[in-house]
């Protein structure tokens, strides 16, 4: 068998396409995957026309002036603006292709946030040729638009928290260049229940302060709520959120597992099921078999040598992709098992594959049709299809190792759960795809 | 009905045989591939195995070969002691003449690899392609690597599958001066063809197959006798036999 081994690997040597890849094909991908990791998404270009005057910036709320013009800079945190001269100039460029969209802050907007009577209102245009494309511009600009009227609400509220707070306890309040000294509720319980004790006992007049002293308590008692429903209108609803099924595992090593797997499942497939299909198409499977080679000894030989190429293409783009992405080195071990049971799997089906499809491009097709759909099954989440369907899905996709490749690999990326589960799992189908490849080499030659 | 009283030229003193099989049977389905055929063939021995298509050629010298089992009768020797080479060339494209001829050296589990090497590059005439990768070789050159392949372990019988087909005459004159050398060193070959003239003008002993049945094993000469054609070629004569016999 060694000297098998090491035919096949000087046979790869003269394919210098296929070396190429192998070679190539983990670097592309990694730094892909890193880039678009560590990037995150560009901003969509919009168009942006702000009619306000910078004079009408400020909102007047009595003595307190709120900069609405710091809360429309929430707004490029997600769009790269295109400054623009008139709502025309906007239009035509959103018409044009120039940029995704155009976003218009009329003039009278603060005059109506002041006023409070209507709605302030934007205008947004679209270009609606790429749906995608819309899709993307309409939920960034709608997302930071809720955000600027959050910010805008929450200040607000804060503004109108400390009136009624001045009208409860009282203070000082700085008016058209004078300080006014509001007396507040609280202090004119205190005033009206001293008077109320002066008066004497039949007094009539001590029913009346009676009366006002108990409106006073009450406005004192329902205003000082107030504070907390202000502090909930500007912020009505606040996100608790509690992970009780599955890791904590962070979207940019979770998408390393399935870099990890995809390209594992690939290279594993495509090596394990021609490099047997190969030796039927040079004719030499029977001259092998013929008592210098074992027909399992031979399986075993393919699915190993495939394995072992992809565990090092593996373990190169893993060290590649830590340039990019905060990974454990600390758990180089489990990523090593990981990647070492998935590769013996594929390596596994990978020959099962060439034994049943017997000539290279039938088994690479074949190992092309039966690798997408598989990955595709093992990505789909649970709540996305119907629980039967999701539960069809579960099974089909355990009969395959994508699934199991990504689960361990996410156990030994992330820590998200145990890795002894997935890699018996994998075990299992690496017996069970060699024990079917066997089979398929009797109908081989 | 079978004339088996044919003795070959080279087998006048009847030495003992190096390969023998035994009513040999193989079925495929419904089919009958082989009924029944028996041989035997002494050192150095030529025999060619004929027949029409579907005679069941390939399915006896792969039993011989130990590729496929057949369903009852036996075979003398077991499957490393034997030499093959199938009818199309069974070696590695990418490999160059002496790797493939080293690798197949050691899985043959050969004592003196380099040896074994260097002597059949030497009888193939393809010292000066030894470096050249195989699937640069012409289909002559490739199929004398074909050939060497199966001689390396130097085994006491060698079994060729139509090992001229698509040679143009040169590449065939060429192979058969090799494949006559490793005979005259001792080595039995048997081999099945197509072209009546290779057995008549190579053969010691043919052995004629229609339909799995054995119906004559004996010199050419001897296969003239017994349709009584001495007026015409070996050719037309394994025709008119044929015919006698209702195929």
């Amino acid at each position: 068998m060694r000297w098998l081994l090491l035919k096949d690997l000087r046979i790869l040597r003269r394919s210098p396409l296929l070396l190429a890849l192998l070679i190539l094909y983990p670097i592309v991908v990694a730094v892909l995957i890193g880039f678009a990791l560590s990037r995150g998404p560009d901003k969509p270009e919009v168009a942006f026309l702000n009619q306000v005057p910078e004079s009408a910036n400020v909102i007047s709320l009595g003595e307190e002036e709120v900069d609405a013009s710091r809360y429309a800079d929430t707004l490029f945190e997600a769009v790269d603006p295109v400054r623009v001269s008139s709502r025309e100039e906007a239009i035509e460029k959103v018409r044009d292709g120039d940029v995704l969209g155009a976003l218009i802050i009329p003039p009278d907007i603060t005059q109506k946030l002041e006023q409070g009577l209507e709605p302030a209102t934007l205008e947004v245009f679209y270009n609606a040729e790429d749906p995608a494309k819309q899709a993307f511009v309409e939920s960034t600009i709608e997302s930071q638009v809720a955000d600027a009227n959050a910010a805008l609400t929450e200040r607000l509220s804060e503004v109108a928290v400390e009136y009624i707070d001045l009208l409860v306890k009282g203070g000082e309040l700085p008016f058209l260049g004078q300080t006014l000294d509001v007396l507040g509720l609280e202090r004119s319980e205190r005033i009206l229940s001293r008077a109320r004790s002066d008066l004497p006992a039949g007094s009539p007049a001590r029913g009346d302060l009676e009366e006002v002293i108990d409106f006073s308590r009450l406005a004192r008692e329902n205003l000082d709520l107030s504070d907390e429903v202000l502090g909930s209108v500007g912020r009505p609803i606040q996100v608790d959120a509690t992970v009780v099924e599955g890791g904590t595992t962070p979207l940019s090593t979770f998408a390393v597992a399935i870099a990890v797997s995809v390209s594992l499942m690939f290279v594993t497939l495509l090596l394990a099921a021609g490099m047997l299909a190969l030796e039927r198409e040079e004719n030499v499977f029977r001259r092998l078999v013929r008592g210098l080679v074992s027909r399992t000894g031979l399986l075993v030989e393919k699915a190993g040598l495939a394995a072992a190429c992809a565990f090092v293409l593996a373990m190169v783009m893993l060290a590649g992709l830590a340039l990019f992405v905060d990974l454990d080195w600390g758990r180089f071990p489990l990523w090593a098992a990981g990647v070492a049971a998935g590769a013996a799997a594929f390596g596994a089906m990978g020959v099962a594959i060439g034994a049943l499809a017997r000539e290279v491009r039938a088994a690479s097709l074949l190992a092309f049709m039966l690798s997408l759909p598989m990955a595709f099954l093992a990505l789909v989440p649970s709540g996305a299809v119907s629980s039967a369907l999701f539960e069809v899905i579960r099974v089909v996709s355990a009969l395959f190792p994508f699934k199991p490749t990504l689960e361990a690999m996410d156990a030994a990326l992330n820590d998200a759960g145990g890795i002894a589960v997935p890699l018996l799992h994998l075990a299992a189908l690496a017996l069970a795809f060699g024990a079917l490849g066997r089979l398929g080499l009797r109908r081989f030659a | 009905m079978e004339s088996s009283t044919a003795a070959p030229a080279a087998r006048q003193t009847a030495p003992a045989p190096v390969l023998e099989a035994h009513e040999l049977r193989k079925r495929y389905g419904a089919r009958e591939a082989l009924a029944g055929v028996s041989l035997a063939a002494a050192r150095g021995e030529r025999v060619a195995v004929i027949g029409p298509n579907g005679a069941g050629k390939t399915t006896l010298l792969s039993i011989l070969a130990g590729i496929q089992l057949p369903d009852s009768g036996h075979v003398s020797r077991v499957p490393r002691e034997v030499g093959w080479v199938p009818q199309q060339a069974a070696l590695y494209g990418k490999l160059t003449v002496a790797e493939n001829l080293r690798l197949f050296a050691r899985l043959e589990r050969c004592a003196h690899v380099e040896r074994a090497v260097e002597r059949m590059l030497a009888q193939t005439g393809l010292k000066g392609r030894a470096g050249d990768q195989a699937a640069t070789l012409s289909g002559g050159n490739r199929q004398r690597l074909n050939v060497a392949i199966g001689l390396l372990a130097d085994p006491p019988v060698l079994l060729l599958d139509e090992p001229s087909a698509a040679l143009d005459p040169r590449q065939r004159d060429r192979l058969w001066e090799f494949v006559l050398a490793a005979g005259e060193a001792g080595t039995t070959v048997l081999y099945s063809t197509h072209n009546v003239a290779e057995a008549e003008r190579y053969a010691h002993q043919v052995v004629v197959l229609a339909d799995g049945e054995r119906l004559f094993a004996g010199s050419p000469r001897e296969l003239e006798d017994v349709v009584d054609a001495s007026d015409q070629d070996f050719e037309a004569a394994f025709v008119s036999f044929l015919r006698q016999r209702g195929h």
